[in-house]
Formats: C-alpha cells, sequence, structure tokens
C-alpha cells in the first residue's frame, strides 16, 4: 500500500489542527478558546496515527515528526480547503464545517477499509469528527441566522471557500487503485450526500448555497496555494535550524 | 461590586460574630453566607485577578503552540493553555458568586483597571521560555495556590483544588522540557541557560512585595483568604527550586544565592522591587502587547458573541410561538 494514501488524511488532519490551535487565546468567548483547542487536539492526535502509519509504510526511517517537520509545501498532499488562513470566526467556520462534513463521510467509508489498521484509525477518527462537526454546523447556523452582520459575514465566507470544495470530491489514480482494491473509496461517491446536508444546513442558518461550479485544485498533488509555504515556515523553524537536536 | 446581597436584616454584629466564629471554627463562607462588605470585595479583587492571570497566561505560552518542535510537545502545550483557559473560567465563575458578572469583571481587565499577574508581561523569546515557565512560574503557581485551598471562601477553595492537580502537571512538563533542552545540544542548553536567566527573578517576585511593604496581608490572613505571608511563600519556591537548577546543572543567576546551614533555607541577593513596581504599572516589556491581544479578542469577537445571543432569542421566540 502507498504511503501517500494515509499521508493524505493525515495531512488534512495536521494542517487544520495547525491553522485551528493559532486560535488559542485570542477566540470570541473563551468557551471558544477551550472548544477550539479540543479540536486541534483531536485532529493533532489523529495526524500522528495517519502520519506514523505513512512512515511505517514508506520505510525510510521518518516518523510522524519527520513528516511534519521535514518536508517541504511540494510534498504536502492535503487539500487546499484546510491549509487556508484563518481569517474572520466566519472563515473559520466555514472552513471547518465543510471539511468536517466531508471528513465524517470519508472515515465512514475508510471504516469498511480491508486495510485494518485504515479501518481502526478512521474508526477513532469518526467519532470525534462526527462531534466536531455538530460544533461547526451549530456556529454556521447560529452566524447565518444570527445578526445581519453575522449573516453577511458568514455568507461571505462561504462564497470565498465555495471553489476549494470541489476538490473533495475528485479523485486521481491513487484513489481509484484504493477504491478499487478495497482499501479506499471513489472520492466521487461523497459528492451528493455532502450536498444534500449542505443545503439543508445552510437552509437552516438562513444561507445561499454558493453557486459557483470552479474548483481549484491540486493540493493532492502537491501544488498548494501560497499560504501554506507561510505555515510551514513557521511550525517547521525549530526542528529545521536544529536539526541534530531532540526535543 | 453588588451590595443588596446580604440575607435578612439582621443586627450587624450579630451577623458579624456569625461571620468571625465560622472564620474561627475554619468552616467556609458560602455565597448565600452574610460577608462583611470589605471581605467581599477583597475576595472579587483576589479571585478576579487569579482568574485575568490564567487567560492573560494563556498569550506568551500560546506564542509558541505554533511553534513547538514536535507533535508531542505541541500537543501537550495546547492542553496546557487550553487548561489555562479552563482555570480562568472556574475562577470567573467563583468571582461571580460574589455578586459581579463576568463581563464586568473582564471589562476591568480590558479598561486597565484590574491587575494580572505581572509574570505574563515578560516575553517569550525562544522555547526554552516554555519549559522555563512551566517549571518556574506554574511550580510558583502552586506554592502560591495550595494554602488556597484550604482559604476561608467555600467555591474559591474548591476551585483551587481541581487547579493544583492541573499546575503540578504543568510543573512537570515543564521541568522535562528544560531536561531535555539541559541534555541535549550545546545550543539547546544555552537556550535553557538562558531561559532560566532571563525567568528566574521575575518568578521571585511572582510571590509579590517584601511582608514589609505589602498593604493586604495582615487583613487577608485574618480573613483566611491568605494562609501564609509573601516571603514565606517565596522562601518555599526558593528553597524547592535551587536542589532543581542543580540536578538540571543550570546556574541561578545569582551570584548571592547561598544555602544557610543555620536557618536550612537559602538566601537570594537583593531583588530589584524598582523592576516589579515599574512592571505592575505598565512598564514592561509586554504589557501593552498582552493587553492589546485580550482587547482585540473581545472586540473581533463581538459581532460573534452578539449573533449567538440574537440567534438564541430567536430560538426562544420561535419556540414559546
Ligand atoms: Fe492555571
Ligand atoms: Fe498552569
Amino acid at each position: 500500500m502507498p504511503a501517500e494514501y494515509p499521508l493524505r488524511f493525515g495531512d488534512n488532519a495536521l494542517v487544520l489542527a495547525q491553522r485551528l490551535c493559532a486560535w488559542v487565546g485570542h477566540a470570541p468567548v473563551m468557551e471558544e478558546d477551550v472548544a477550539l483547542a479540543n479540536v486541534a487536539l483531536d485532529l493533532f492526535g489523529q495526524a500522528r496515527l495517519w502520519l506514523s502509519y505513512a512512515g511505517e509504510l514508506e520505510a525510510r526511517g521518518r516518523d510522524e515528526d519527520a513528516l511534519t517537520f521535514h518536508r517541504d509545501a511540494r510534498e504536502f498532499c492535503n487539500v487546499l480547503l484546510v491549509e487556508h488562513e484563518n481569517g474572520d470566526f466566519a472563515d473559520t467556520t466555514a472552513r471547518s464545517y465543510f471539511y468536517d462534513l466531508w471528513a465524517s463521510l470519508a472515515l465512514g467509508e475508510l471504516t469498511r477499509s480491508g486495510d485494518e489498521r485504515i479501518a481502526a484509525i478512521a474508526q477513532k477518527a469518526l467519532k470525534e469528527v462526527r462531534y466536531h462537526l455538530r460544533r461547526s454546523q451549530d456556529w454556521l447556523i447560529r452566524l447565518g441566522d444570527g445578526t445581519p452582520e453575522s449573516h453577511a459575514r458568514m455568507q461571505r465566507a462561504a462564497d470565498g471557500l465555495w471553489r476549494f470544495t470541489g476538490e473533495l470530491f475528485i479523485g486521481d489514480r491513487l484513489d481509484d487503485e484504493m477504491a478499487a482494491n478495497g482499501t479506499g473509496f471513489a472520492p466521487e461517491r461523497l459528492r451528493d450526500p455532502w450536498l444534500e446536508r449542505v443545503h439543508e444546513a445552510f437552509s437552516a442558518a438562513t444561507l445561499t448555497v454558493p453557486a459557483g461550479t470552479w474548483t481549484q485544485r491540486g493540493g493532492k498533488q502537491g501544488v498548494h496555494t501560497e499560504a501554506l509555504g507561510y505555515m510551514l515556515a513557521e511550525m517547521q523553524v525549530l526542528p529545521r535550524a536544529m536539526p541534530e537536536a531532540r526535543w | 461590586m453588588s451590595d443588596g446581597i446580604e440575607g435578612r436584616p439582621e443586627p450587624d454584629d450579630a451577623r458579624q460574630q456569625c461571620f468571625e466564629s465560622r472564620l474561627d471554627r475554619a468552616l467556609k463562607i458560602e455565597p448565600p453566607d452574610w460577608m462583611p462588605d470589605a471581605y467581599r470585595k477583597t475576595l472579587t479583587r483576589q479571585i478576579s485577578q487569579h482568574a485575568h492571570s490564567e487567560i492573560v497566561g494563556m498569550l506568551p505560552e500560546g506564542n509558541w503552540i505554533t511553534r513547538a518542535p514536535s507533535l508531542h510537545r505541541k500537543l501537550i502545550l495546547l492542553a496546557k493553555v487550553q487548561d489555562e483557559a479552563g482555570h480562568g473560567l472556574y475562577l470567573y465563575s467563583a468571582a461571580e458568586s460574589l455578586g459581579t458578572p463576568r463581563d464586568e469583571l473582564v471589562a476591568a481587565l480590558h479598561a486597565g483597571k484590574a491587575k494580572y499577574s505581572s509574570i505574563f508581561n515578560y516575553p517569550t523569546l525562544t522555547w526554552a521560555d516554555v519549559g522555563a515557565i512551566g517549571w518556574l512560574v506554574d511550580g510558583a503557581a502552586i506554592i502560591n495556590q495550595i494554602p488556597i485551598t484550604r482559604c476561608s471562601y467555600g467555591p474559591y477553595a474548591r476551585a483551587m483544588v481541581r487547579i493544583c492537580k492541573e499546575e503540578s502537571f504543568h510543573q512537570r512538563q515543564g521541568f522535562d522540557i528544560m531536561w531535555t533542552l539541559a541534555h541535549g545540544t550545546p545550543p539547546q542548553r544555552a537556550m535553557a541557560q538562558d531561559a532560566l536567566d532571563r525567568w528566574w527573578w521575575p518568578s521571585v517576585m511572582m510571590f509579590g512585595p517584601p511582608d514589609a511593604a505589602s498593604v493586604h496581608n495582615e487583613q487577608s490572613l485574618r480573613w483566611k483568604i491568605k494562609l501564609f505571608t509573601n516571603d514565606e511563600l517565596r522562601q518555599k519556591f526558593i528553597d524547592q527550586t535551587v536542589p532543581q537548577a542543580e540536578r538540571l546543572r543550570l546556574t541561578i543567576p545569582d551570584p548571592q544565592l547561598r544555602w544557610n546551614e543555620e536557618t536550612q533555607h537559602y538566601e537570594i541577593g537583593p531583588v530589584d522591587w524598582d523592576e516589579f513596581y515599574r512592571v505592575v504599572g505598565g512598564d514592561g516589556p509586554c504589557n501593552r502587547e498582552r493587553l492589546s491581544a485580550r482587547v482585540d479578542a473581545w472586540n473581533d469577537g463581538a459581532w460573534v458573541r452578539d449573533a449567538a445571543a440574537e440567534h438564541a432569542r430567536k430560538r426562544a421566540g420561535s419556540e414559546a410561538a
């Protein structure tokens, strides 16, 4: 099994967690400092499981930290959606909601993986992500159906990130291969259930589902947005500056 | 500060006597009990300062969450900073039980009218500072807080029991970072020593001014809000920490530090209290940054809080209909 397959799920969790943890200490209410930290802790935990497995499969002696701190942006294979900057709380909510909903469907598929390790990681992660989804959907609805200002901000955030959601449903050769041998799933299959849930939540939030159909893609192939490089520069600075040190 | 929470009218001296006798019998004072205004006021100030310290205290270490050098360390640091937010929340609710709402307490912080622990006005410049804060600052906090688990006000004492457990975990984690750095490469060792050099004296000052100069000591001791004096607690910290620094083979930046065989205590050189008063007064290296980070979070989050309130109102309305 190619290491890149679990690495994709690990990178999604890692990059989103790295974004979310930057909120801690700066959230709109103190209870959200605690909640955002919780979600980030779960996602970092998931990333460690995926990356460790990827490192073992790759068999080049790279552990979770080597994969986190000593890869360049071109080697990261997360979807573009999760690397998007935090923006305001509506941007963060839209990013989390779109991702959490997709991840809950994707992990649901992976719990049936023929690869036991993948199935086990997915099982554990799915419980956490379902809870994350409840939170992000709840905020989507509260902000959408809150004040005129929050409604406008939530709509703008959803519109702004919409073009990064299509990538979640575009398979490549690795996806096809993994779907064919019973390890993974075809991303295209998740599109309809995802859209259906988005329509329900947006209607409860009095928001309009964005209409654009153009999709920006490339994350899974390592062609990212400019934002990722800055994020990695910050995240990786110490292990890169002192490669011989242990922490 | 709200008045008028007091119970039924009773002669003041009878209520006062009942209050005093609870103190004498080491019984807890609980929110519905009558208490002197000055006791309520002092406690509200102390607990809310403590809550502010937890919340502002998230910032210096929070700086390093995105830059922690391994996933293991990152998770521990993130969980630690999250604990501090939790501590802030319990403490605000303990303070609220005395009659002042959280928003009002937070507004006083943002207006620069309320204090928080001055230690958080120092910058975290390297990863070793995260270790030094855990080891020294959480270490000092535990020494300050363990006696408060026995303080006279029930909600404060109970909050402190839970908090102290977590603080001792923080302290061990901080020491573990220092240990790893002290046993690491020469630049890592230098980083650890540099952090100790910068955090030692501010940590010694965390216990507040010397007893001779302390304004609140005596009354607070009488009320069992404070059980030891600043100098007693400071000595405990020094006696505990010096041997730990020796185990790390790091040097405490005090050439006059010495063991006194007679008293069985360490003695330290003179503390620069001018620096302490200057930082408390607002002129520390990060006072402005810390406060403005909190004010910005509050202001930037206003529309979110308004939306949540408005949404809840709509929900309640549609349920009532
Ligand atoms: Fe704390
Ligand atoms: Fe702590």
